[in-house]
C-alpha cells in the first residue's frame, strides 16, 4: 500500500452499486484524486534527514581532512565511493528499486571516520563492502538492520587487520611524512606537555586516533546542529557521556580525559543515535545510553582493548529489541481502567 | 472567579501549518440550488425512514424523515418545494449507500411554523430533551451522535463537567470561530441550556490561542449575562480539540480505553451544536443549516451558512472556482477529512469543512525506526509498532497494544519521514478486529 495519491481510483465502496447521478455541474477540473487522510504531509523525509546528517558530519570531516592531509580526502572518497556502489548492487541483486536516499553515503562517511588514516585503501572498500552488504542489505536495507552498518565494517576490519587498524600517525595536515605515534587511550600514549595543553589538544582535534574523532569541537558542533534540527534525541548522547565521566570518576580516573578520547564523542553523537538501531522510546534510550556508557568505561579499564566505544555500541545494537519490548509506552487512558477492574472485583 | 483560566498547552500532538484563511471572513449566506439531495442519515446510529412521498410539497423545517430507533435524528426539509423523488448517496464515514430525499426548492423558502420560547428556564429536562431531539440535533464537531442521548447520561453515571469545544484544531478551518465571534450570545445560551439538563459543577469553554479574539469575545459575553463559565485557552497544537485531549489537559482525566467521557464525569460539547441547542430549544428551529468553511485552492475562501443538501459542488462554484492543478476534494479538514469523488455529494449536519488542495505522490519507504509518531501521539500509543503489525495482518499484536485507544487524528502520519500511512493501517485493523468481534 502507498500513500501516492492514484488518480481515477475510487474508494472502497463500488461506485457501480451508485445508481446513475446527474454528472456534477462544476466537473470541468478533470478528475478527483481520492487518498486516505492525512492529507497534509510534515515533508521532514527519510532523504532530507539523511542529508542534514551529512551536512553535520561534515565538521568532523573537515577536522579530518585538516590534520590528515588529503590521504584522508581519499579515505573518505572510497569509504563513500564503496557504499554507495555495494548499496546499488545489492538492490540489482535483490530486485528492489535503488534510492539514492543518502543513507549508504552516511555510512560511508561514518565508516571513514572511524578508520585511522594510513589504512590501505583496499581495505577502505573492504570495510564499506561489509558495512553496506552484510550489516545492512542482507538484513533488509534501511531499517531492517540490527547492526549499526559503519561500526559493523569497522569491526571486521579492526578483527581482521589489527596492525593496520591501529597504527595511528600523528596528525600533519597537509605535505609534512606522517609520523607514527599512539592515540591518547593507547598504553604506549607519552604526552611531555601541560595537562591543560593535553585538553587543548584534544578538544581541537590535534592528537593521534582516527580521522573523525580527534577534533571533539568539530564533533560538537555537528552534533549539536543535529541536536538544534531535533533530528536526533538529545537523551542519548548526553546521557551517554556523562555515564562515562560518572564511571571515571568512580574509577579514580581522570573524566575530562575519558570524555574527549578515542571514539566516544562521535560514538555518542552520530552512531549510538542511529534510528534504526537505537530504542524507540525515550525511557528505552535511556537504559541504552546508561548502559553504553558503563559498557564502554568497563572495556577501557578491564578490557583488552583500549577503546571500547564500537563494541559497546554494537553490543547494544543487539539488546535493541529486547529494550524495545519492555519499554512501551503507558497510553492514554489504560492504567485507569486496571484500577476500575481492581475496584470492582 | 477568573473568567480567563489560565492558557495550558500539551507535549503531544503536532505543529501544523494553519493557513486559515478564511478567518477574517464574515458568515455569508449561501444562495440555494435548483436542485437538494437530503441524505436520510446523517448521524451516528440508525438511518431514518422517508415521511414524504414523490410529488409531496413541503416546507423548510417540515420533518421528512424519522426514526423508531434509539440511537437516531430526524431529518427535516431545509427548504420549501416539491419532492422529486429519492436517490442513493456515499456516506463519507462508513461508505455505506445511503437513501436520499431530491426537494426542488420553489424558491420562497416558506417555513413551518415554529414553536417559539419566552421562558425557557420553565421548560423540564424532558420537554428540553425532547426540543432537541425534534429538531434534529446530532453532535457538529464531526462525530454526529444523537444531542439528546449524549445529553441524557445513563443512570449512575454522574456529570460533574462540561467541556464547550471551541477548539477547532484541524488547520484550514474556521467555522467555529466565525459562529463564536458572531452568534456567541446563542452559542452561549445553548451551552446554558445544557447545564441545565446536565446540571454540571463546572463549565469550560475550550479555545485555542490561535483565536485570541474568539476567547476575549467569549469572556466578555460571559461577564455580560453573568454566566457561571470559564474560558480555558490552549496552546494552538493539532489534535488539540480532540475529546480525551481536552479532559486530560483541563481536568488531568483518563478516559479508561474504549469508554466514553462521560465515565470520568465529563460531557463535550462543539460550540456549532450549542448553538443549535439555542435554535431549537427557544426559537424552535430544527437543524437544517450550518456554517462551512470552503477554503485551500478555491479563488475566495469564505464561511459559508449552507442548508443541507446542497452539492458540494456548487459551494465550489460560489467560491470562485478551483484553482488551476486543483484535484482533490475533502469533506473536513486537511488531517481527518474525507476525499471525495464526485462534486453532488450533499453538505450534511457533520459537514464543518470543505477543502480543496493540489496533491502530490510520495511513495511509502521502510520505517527507520526514528520514534517520531511515538513522540506526537497525543494517546502515548506507539504508532510505529500498531503499523507495522497491522501491515502483516498480525491484528492481535495490534489489540495487545491498545489499538481501540487511536481515535485516528493522524499526528503519526503527518509527521513520519518514511510517509507510511501509519492511520490508514491502523484503520483497516480496527476494521479487521471488529469483524472478527462480530463473529
Amino acid at each position: 500500500m502507498t500513500q501516492a495519491d492514484t488518480p481515477g481510483t475510487q474508494p472502497e465502496l463500488n461506485p457501480e452499486a451508485n445508481p446513475a447521478e446527474p454528472p456534477p455541474e462544476v466537473s470541468s477540473m478533470g478528475e478527483l484524486l481520492v487518498s486516505p487522510g492525512p492529507h497534509l504531509w510534515r515533508g521532514l523525509s527519510v532523504n532530507r534527514i539523511m542529508y542534514l546528517v551529512v551536512a553535520a558530519l561534515l565538521f568532523p570531516s573537515g577536522a579530518a581532512v585538516y590534520f590528515f592531509g588529503l590521504r584522508a580526502l581519499a579515505v573518505i572518497g572510497v569509504s563513500i565511493g564503496f557504499s554507495i556502489l555495494t548499496e546499488y548492487a545489492c538492490k540489482r541483486l535483490r530486485n528492489r528499486p535503488f534510492i539514492m536516499d543518502g543513507s549508504a553515503i552516511v555510512t560511508g562517511l561514518l565508516l571513514a571516520l572511524v578508520l585511522p588514516p594510513t589504512i590501505p585503501l583496499w581495505m577502505v572498500a573492504l570495510g564499506a563492502i561489509f558495512a553496506i552488504g552484510i550489516a545492512k542489505e542482507a538484513f533488509g536495507g534501511l531499517g531492517h538492520n540490527i547492526f549499526n552498518p559503519a561500526l559493523a565494517g569497522r569491526a571486521i576490519l579492526a578483527v581482521s587487520f589489527s596492525i593496520e587498524m591501529t597504527t595511528w600517525t600523528a596528525p600533519a595536515g597537509f605535505g609534512i611524512d606522517a609520523v607514527t605515534t599512539a592515540t591518547p587511550l593507547g598504553e604506549s600514549f607519552v604526552w611531555t606537555g601541560s595537562q591543560t595543553a593535553l585538553y587543548h589538544a584534544m578538544f581541537f582535534g590535534n592528537t593521534g586516533g582516527s580521522l573523525g574523532e580527534t577534533s571533539a569541537l568539530m564533533i560538537l558542533i555537528g552534533g549539536g546542529f543535529l541536536i538544534g534540527m531535533r533530528i536526533i534525541n538529545w537523551r542519548i548522547p548526553t546521557i551517554y557521556i556523562g555515564v562515562v565521566a560518572l564511571m571515571a570518576l568512580g574509577m579514580g580516573e581522570d573524566p575530562l580525559f575519558h570524555i574527549l578520547a578515542g571514539g566516544l564523542m562521535i560514538g555518542a553523537f552520530f552512531m549510538a543515535t542511529d534510528y534504526v538501531t537505537s530504542p524507540l522510546t525515550n525511557r528505552g534510550k535511556i537504559i541504552f545510553a546508561v548502559a553504553l556508557g558503563v559498557l564502554t568505561m568497563m572495556i577501557r579499564r578491564f578490557g583488552g582493548m583500549p577503546e571500547g566505544v564500537c563494541y559497546s555500541i554494537l553490543f547494544m545494537n543487539a539488546i535493541t529489541p529486547l529494550i524495545d519490548r519492555y519499554t512501551k509506552t503507558r497510553p492514554y487512558g489504560v492504567i485507569k481502567k486496571k484500577k476500575v477492574a481492581a475496584s470492582a472485583s | 472567579m477568573a473568567i480567563i483560566l489560565k492558557k495550558r498547552g500539551s507535549p503531544y500532538g503536532i505543529k501544523v501549518p494553519e493557513n486559515k484563511f478564511s478567518e477574517k471572513q464574515k458568515i455569508k449566506v449561501m444562495p440555494l440550488p435548483e436542485r437538494l439531495v437530503i441524505p436520510l442519515q446523517q448521524n451516528i446510529g440508525a438511518p431514518c425512514q422517508s415521511l414524504v412521498k414523490k410529488g409531496e410539497r413541503v416546507l423548510a423545517g417540515q420533518k421528512i424523515g424519522d426514526s423508531d430507533k434509539f440511537v437516531s435524528a430526524p431529518i427535516h426539509a431545509t427548504t420549501s418545494g416539491e419532492v422529486t423523488g429519492t436517490t442513493t448517496v456515499v456516506n463519507p464515514p462508513t461508505g455505506a449507500l445511503v437513501e436520499a430525499i431530491v426537494i426542488a426548492p420553489d424558491g420562497e423558502d416558506k417555513w413551518v411554523e415554529l414553536e417559539a420560547v419566552t421562558d425557557w428556564e420553565k421548560l423540564d429536562v424532558k420537554d428540553i430533551l425532547g426540543r432537541i431531539r425534534e429538531a434534529g440535533l446530532v453532535g457538529m464537531g464531526g462525530a454526529t451522535f444523537p444531542t439528546h442521548i449524549k445529553l441524557a447520561p445513563p443512570k449512575g453515571k454522574e456529570i460533574d463537567t462540561v467541556i464547550l469545544n471551541g477548539c477547532e484544531c484541524e488547520p484550514y478551518v474556521t467555522a467555529d470561530h466565525r459562529l463564536m465571534l458572531e452568534a456567541g450570545e446563542a452559542v452561549l445560551s445553548g451551552l446554558a441550556i445544557i447545564s441545565k439538563v446536565l446540571v454540571p459543577k463546572q463549565v469550560f469553554i475550550a479555545i485555542e490561542d490561535n483565536k485570541e479574539d474568539a476567547i476575549e469575545h467569549i469572556a466578555k459575553l460571559i461577564k455580560k449575562a453573568g454566566y457561571d463559565f470559564q474560558v480555558a485557552p490552549l496552546k494552538s497544537k493539532y489534535p488539540m480539540g480532540a475529546e480525551k485531549t481536552l479532559i486530560d489537559l483541563i481536568l488531568h482525566r483518563e478516559v479508561p480505553i474504549g469508554g466514553l467521557p462521560l465515565e470520568v464525569g465529563v460531557v463535550v460539547q462543539n460550540v456549532s451544536t450549542a448553538k443549535a441547542v439555542h435554535d431549537a430549544v427557544i426559537e424552535g428551529k430544527p437543524l437544517i443549516e450550518r456554517v462551512v468553511t470552503v477554503t485551500g485552492e478555491v479563488k475566495k475562501p469564505q464561511n459559508l451558512l449552507v442548508r443541507f443538501g446542497v452539492p458540494i459542488g456548487k459551494l465550489i462554484e460560489h467560491c470562485g472556482g478551483m484553482k488551476p492543478r486543483a484535484n482533490k476534494v475533502i469533506l473536513g479538514g486537511p488531517m481527518m477529512g474525507i476525499t471525495q469523488f464526485e462534486l453532488d455529494f450533499p453538505v450534511i449536519k457533520g459537514t464543518n469543512s470543505l477543502l480543496i488542495t493540489r496533491s502530490t505522490t510520495i511513495e511509502e519507504r521502510d520505517c527507520i525506526s526514528c520514534g517520531k509518531c511515538i513522540e506526537v501521539c497525543p494517546m502515548r500509543l506507539m504508532p510505529t509498532l500498531l503499523a507495522r503489525n497491522a501491515k502483516t495482518g498480525n491484528y492481535d499484536i495490534c489489540k495487545e497494544n491498545y489499538i481501540d485507544d487511536c481515535f485516528e487524528c493522524g499526528s503519526c502520519t503527518y509527521t513520519c519521514p518514511a510517509n507510511i500511512p501509519i492511520v490508514q493501517y491502523i484503520k483497516v485493523a480496527k476494521k479487521e478486529l471488529m469483524k472478527r468481534a462480530k463473529k
